[in-house]
């Protein structure tokens, strides 16, 4: 795909990035659902940022808040029973929260874009896949049919679909899942978009899959410079491409750290238990390490850290006193770039 | 679909491939006229370390038809197309393959809940594919299974004793009427639920504790072999190891074989002894853990291995990895010769041709190293890929 139209989409791209605002950033943000008897909290002041050209990971447990973020940075919670008391998204420094449906229209796709994780679901299967491709074209870009499924071709290619000319008229129904996931990373791709939000790309997909479109997902990213936010549970994906990773536990982001500094030295207790509950070589044939109890239901948070009832360092300050993001240093006090913990014991985590 | 008529039998039974690998030992079938002899034997114990199942090229095509009135067989979907293996009593076989490879037509034939095409299963020297009846059921109750899905796989209807207690309405004679509510109680307490939760109902637990239901009713007739397919892929990473824990504990507690079917490698060798890697309907390698993770001489299991991601970013950069191109070939028309030769580096003219058996290869026969064992490959090799 050496063919599609640069100037079209993002000309500004390049210039605008000098490096120092991030290209997105989420501050504080909180997200909630209205149900007919409960409030349920599922985002409790989130902070993260992503440059151009990094992989962040959002690593987490099912409930933990991390898709909904997602949803909310993307614009497509539904709203309601959905609702953002408070918090800001920033997008090359503008609140995207305070701006009106027509100028969110104008980043959505264009700028931000969003492979989903169920690639059968997400596509529709009364329309063929160069359709649905080509409406990306049409509807951001006017383009005419024609045109529209020239570039779908192209686009097919890209994520080495074999065959894509023979192909583009087909129904989602008629690839494999890998083929179905290459098309929903090249929908995400069309525009060329600034930052891609990968929910769980892989999880439904094989491991010899999985690698194919890890690999074709890094290239893509160096090839654009883009910014990629990976949702994941799999602390195996997250090793393999990330370079920072922020850990979710219902609704708060609980550690933040370079890729290398986490899986060495966790300084939160729940890191440490989702790391050594990973099976390893030298403990065959001995129990492996579980955390203990369940993730808490989102509408009753424990009071304090919402980690308390399962953290095997608990104290009676982690039951009163909700821990904030600590900046985490060496023992000596030097600053440790990039690393944050909510625990107050993190000290004794990270270095004890 | 599961029922095919005698005619396409007939035909599969003609054409189905024959698996004759040589180091399989032979069955000491056990012929058993009556139906109480077949339950005297079923009773028998196994000492540890015997074969308690015996698999034998096990066979099941799924007849693809065309036509409503008159269906016509078009083909076959050679969902399993061959393949043998033992169980060993106490020990724990984990079956690794990519979706569409028939592990899970496998442990549904071995159910009898799918009858097989050809070949045969041996339980205690019995084939139970050619049972039914009364002493069908009473293989039955001695072997069980744990699904993949604790979200579906519970009746959301039935509380959960009445779920637990259900198998002892199929098989009265494991637990009188009056002692049915104790009996059920002691199982929540096995798998580490609250007894108190007997009327509860399957919506009301997280998916972990739902999981423990499914063992329960898994282990409520006391059964010697427990086929748990992917029973923890549906559940969170923190959740994953207490389930596993428990499935270790009760291994010992009950003496019980379990068959274990997943497609996580690292948890499949945490719990397995030995493992089995099937690709395509075949059993493509089959070893001791410490065989097929760390001497793996198929190309397939090579490729598999070097695919799955570690979670340790140092070993990033520097890991060779094998990246397969394209998809796993349909099973209804697979690759003529070894079914792996079409997306296989090493393939040559040999490969379309023979199809490999599954057998220590030639070259490390009467080696005393881990790469002797039993793999379905021309050109098997060692690769290093975990650790390079």
């Amino acid at each position: 795909m050496t063919t599609i139209d640069k100037t079209a989409s993002a000309p500004s791209r390049r210039i605008e990035d000098d490096g120092k605002t991030p290209l997105l950033e989420v501050r504080d943000l909180h997200v909630e659902f209205k149900t007919r008897d409960s409030l349920v909290k599922a985002v409790n002041g989130v902070n993260y940022s992503v440059r151009a050209g990094e992989t962040l990971a959002v690593l987490g447990e099912s409930g933990s808040g991390k898709s909904v973020t997602a949803q909310a940075i993307m614009g497509i919670l539904d709203m309601p029973p959905g609702r953002i008391p408070q918090g800001e998204i920033r997008f090359r420094g503008e609140d995207m929260l305070t701006m009106s449906n027509e100028e969110r229209r104008q980043i959505r796709g264009r700028k931000i874009a969003m492979i989903f994780q169920d690639a059968l679901s997400s596509l529709n299967p009364v329309l063929s896949v160069g359709y649905q491709l080509g409406e990306m074209f049409r509807v951001h870009q006017g383009m005419s049919r024609k045109a529209a499924k020239a570039k779908s071709i192209e686009l097919m290619d890209r994520v080495r679909i074999p065959a894509a000319k023979d192909r583009v008229n087909d129904y989602p129904h008629q690839f494999s899942g890998g083929m179905r996931q290459r098309i929903m990373i090249a929908m995400a791709m069309a525009l060329e978009p600034d930052l891609i939000i990968a929910d769980e790309p892989t999880t439904a997909l094989d491991v010899t899959v999985q690698a194919q479109v890890m690999d074709l997902l890094a290239e893509l990213q160096a090839e654009y410079n883009m910014g990629l936010i990976l949702i994941t549970h799999d602390l195996g994906v997250v090793a393999d491409v990330a370079d920072k990773i922020a850990v979710m536990y219902a609704g708060r982001i609980v550690e933040t750290a370079p890729v290398h500094e986490l899986y060495k030295r966790p300084a939160h207790p729940y890191t440490r238990g989702l790391l050594d509950s990973i099976p390893r070589l030298d403990q065959k044939g001995q129990e492996l390490y579980a955390i203990k109890g369940l993730p808490p239901n989102l509408t009753r948070i424990p009071p304090g850290c919402a980690f308390n009832p399962r953290c095997p360092k608990a104290q009676d300050i982690c039951r009163s006193e909700v821990p904030i993001l600590h900046p985490v240093t060496e023992r000596d006090g030097t600053d440790l770039p990039g690393r944050g913990s909510a625990c107050h014991f993190w000290k004794e985590t990270i270095h004890g | 679909m599961a029922d095919p008529t005698k005619k396409d039998e007939a035909a599969d039974q003609k054409g189905a491939p024959r698996d004759t690998t040589p180091n399989v030992t032979e069955v000491d079938v056990v012929d058993a006229a009556s139906v109480e002899e077949v339950e005297a034997v079923l009773d028998a114990p196994v000492e540890r370390g015997e074969p308690i199942l015996q698999v034998r090229n096990l066979v099941k095509h799924f007849p693809l038809t065309q036509g409503i009135l008159f269906k016509r067989q078009i083909g076959a979907v050679k969902a399993v197309d061959g393949v043998s293996f033992d169980l060993y009593q106490g020990e724990t076989l984990g079956i690794v393959g990519e979706s569409g490879c028939g592990k899970s037509t496998v442990a549904k034939l071995l159910m009898t809940l799918e009858q097989a095409t050809a070949g045969e299963v041996f339980y205690k020297g019995q084939d139970i594919t050619k049972l039914s009846g009364r002493a069908l059921k009473a293989v039955r109750r001695n072997i069980q299974m744990v699904f993949q899905d604790p979200y579906t796989s519970l009746n959301p209807r039935m509380t959960v004793g009445d779920i637990i207690g259900e198998p002892f309405e199929i098989h009265p004679e494991v637990a009188p009427k009056g002692d049915r509510r104790r009996k059920v109680q002691d199982l929540l307490d096995v798998v580490g639920l609250n007894p108190e939760y007997i009327n509860r109902y399957p919506h009301q637990f997280s998916g972990g504790q739902r999981q423990r239901i499914g063992i329960a009713r898994g282990l409520a007739l006391n059964p010697e072999i427990i086929i748990c397919d992917e029973p923890v892929s549906a559940l969170d990473v923190s959740v994953q190891a207490q389930v596993i824990n428990l499935m270790e504990k009760l291994q010992d507690e009950f003496n019980l074989s379990y068959i274990f079917i997943a497609h996580d490698l690292s948890i499949v060798r945490h719990i397995s002894d030995r493992v089995g890697v099937m690709y395509l309907g075949k059993m493509a390698e089959i070893g001791t853990d410490e065989e097929i993770y760390d001497h793996p001489t198929h190309p397939y299991t090579q490729a598999l291995l070097s695919a799955v991601p570690v979670p340790d970013p140092s070993a990033r950069d520097g890991r060779e990895r094998i990246i397969l191109s394209g998809d796993v070939p349909s099973p209804a028309n697979p690759p003529s010769g070894c079914r792996f030769r079409t997306r296989c580096w090493k393939a040559e003219d040999k490969c379309a041709k023979e199809v490999p058996l599954l057998a220590i290869p030639e070259r490390f026969v009467g080696q005393n190293t881990p790469a002797a064992h039993e793999s379905a490959c021309h050109f098997a090799e060692e690769k290093d890929v975990v650790h390079a």
